[in-house]
């Protein structure tokens, strides 16, 4: 198995905050990889670094193949991503928005009228795909951002949180067609989430980043048998600890507003 | 080309969805006509310049131009807040045509805009020279509001919040109006007003303008066609190496 992504000593910080202190970590053609942290350790910011969004301060990333930081063009060709937060257009329709990123991605007429129309069927929305997004409720939006993510069918899919918010039926019909994905066309993915059960039924693999360091990896068996725990949320708890880090997670938030303002005022 | 369609397009639509704002910014140039043309018309006669409304005109419309234009090259701050430009900034385009596209866009909504005021002119007794000429003042439309889109996303580039606009507006947009010849004729100005005329590129989109639409020019239509043409070169250049730069 050739590894898809390989990090090395990704290191970043923002001023003399480290969100992510030397990170190493692999992921296999193939694998469903879930990235597991409390809120602030350093996973959202990972994901941007992984997907040319964000420029590391030092460390190696590559993704398929491609050097993410010296050739963003390239790795943008290899991978998907739905993002935590939202990344829609408001003022477009739904099957705009569709059509906007199949565009993007350069997928011929015939491919992507027949994808757009089974991926939003598949989120329940086909019915509702020439309502503006802007009167769409927070549930349907994540829909949306879903099957717009699976549209172009990446050899790398990242999901960040993506079932937040979801009621199970959808999370479940998402898996579904995820895990088929994977299993047809060998789509790696990437994602990361709250819910331990997720992560220990889908997961192949599972590296646990905390304070910007990665302080487990391995299948969900070999973490519950390294922590003498029965249950994946318990291994988490016990490798992570029990205090609550929104605090921190805030901390971050701030400094970053901080650190953007003051590069504001500096111009 | 279908990529640079598709971000033009987005931004044509929005324009067209959005009626209040079309209506909203009519205002500002419609109240310049009435209260400036009019108002001002009877003195500017009486001092020998002539018709004050075939004077005002251009400047009026490039004005429309100017504010629509520097605020689509803005709308990338919206983009960035409600996240939607990441979607772009992951996809396997490159960061200058995304910008290229945006900055088509915006620039077709400016001249749409532009158009509508030139209608509104007409309206309240605008009357343009020559009627072959229109056209070129066609031209200088679009090279306006490429060159003030392609500003507008420079700008937007840099800054990650709307705070910043305010700022832009009072020391960048507006100085940039007043200061243009849009109201006043440029001949007898003191010398550093002059000087700050003669550095503003929307000095020679008026001067194109007046000279197609009035026959009455202070440059050359050739100076004015080459000076816009070599600014918006330099501007896309620059915002599409700020955009480059983008990070979320």
């Amino acid at each position: 198995m050739t590894n898809i992504i390989e990090v090395k000593n990704l290191v970043k910080s923002f001023g003399d905050f480290h969100a992510v202190k030397d990170v190493s970590f692999e992921v296999q053609k193939g694998q469903i990889f879930a990235f597991l942290g409390p809120n602030g350790a350093g996973k959202s910011t990972t994901i941007k670094m992984l997907t040319t969004l964000l420029h590391p301060t030092s460390g190696t990333l590559f993704l398929d193949g491609k050097n993410v930081v010296t050739d963003p063009h390239q790795t943008r060709r290899s991978f998907g991503i739905v993002f935590q937060d939202p990344s829609l257009d408001d003022e477009l329709t739904a099957y705009e928005n569709m059509k906007f990123h199949a565009v993007l991605y350069g997928l011929d007429k015939a491919l992507y009228t027949a994808r757009i129309e089974e991926l939003m069927k598949l989120v329940d929305l086909w019915d509702r795909k020439d309502s503006l997004v802007r009167e769409f409720s927070g549930g349907m939006k994540r829909r949306l951002e879903i099957a717009r993510g699976l549209l172009h069918h990446p050899k790398v899919l990242f999901l960040d949180e993506p079932t937040l918010g979801l009621d199970p039926q959808t999370r479940n019909h998402m898996w579904d067609y995820i895990l088929n994905l994977n299993a047809k066309e060998q789509i790696t993915v990437f994602f990361t989430t709250h819910y331990m059960e997720e992560a220990n039924k889908v997961a192949h693999k599972i590296a646990i980043i905390d304070h910007g360091k990665i302080i487990a990896q391995g299948t969900s068996a070999e973490l519950k048998a390294q922590t003498g725990k029965a249950s994946l949320e318990d291994a988490f708890l016990s490798l992570t600890g029990n205090t609550i880090r929104t605090e921190e997670a805030s901390g971050v938030a701030n400094f970053r507003q901080h650190a953007q303002m003051w590069r504001g005022k500096k111009r | 080309m279908p990529i640079l369609y598709i971000l033009w397009l987005r931004q044509v639509k929005k324009y067209l969805r959005s009626r209040a704002r079309i209506v909203g910014s009519l205002g500002q140039p419609l109240l310049f006509l009435v209260a400036l043309g009019f108002g001002f018309g009877p003195i500017y006669a009486k001092a020998g310049g002539g018709n004050y409304l075939q004077f005002l005109a251009p400047g009026v419309i490039a004005m429309g131009i100017l504010f629509t234009a520097v605020f689509s090259g803005i709308e990338i701050i919206w983009d960035k807040q409600f996240g939607f430009l990441k979607e772009t900034l992951v996809a396997p385009v490159s960061r200058f045509r995304i910008m290229v596209g945006r900055t088509l866009g915006g620039a077709t909504v400016a001249v749409l805009q532009g158009l509508i005021v030139f209608v509104l002119t007409l309206i309240v007794g605008f009357r343009p020279e020559s009627f072959s000429l229109v056209l070129v003042a066609f031209v200088f439309m679009f090279l306006t509001a490429l060159l003030f889109t392609a500003l507008g996303t420079a700008i937007a580039s840099k800054l990650d919040d709307m705070q910043g606009f305010q700022l832009i507006m009072n020391f960048l947009v507006m100085p940039i109006f007043f200061l243009s010849g849009s109201l006043f004729p440029i001949d007898q100005l003191p010398s550093v007003l002059k000087f700050i005329v003669r550095i503003n590129p929307l000095a020679y989109s008026i001067d194109g303008l007046r000279g197609a639409l009035t026959l009455q020019n202070h440059f050359s239509l050739w100076t004015d066609f080459s000076i816009l043409a070599g600014v918006t070169l330099v501007l896309m250049m620059v915002g599409a190496y700020l955009f480059s730069k983008i990070e979320a």
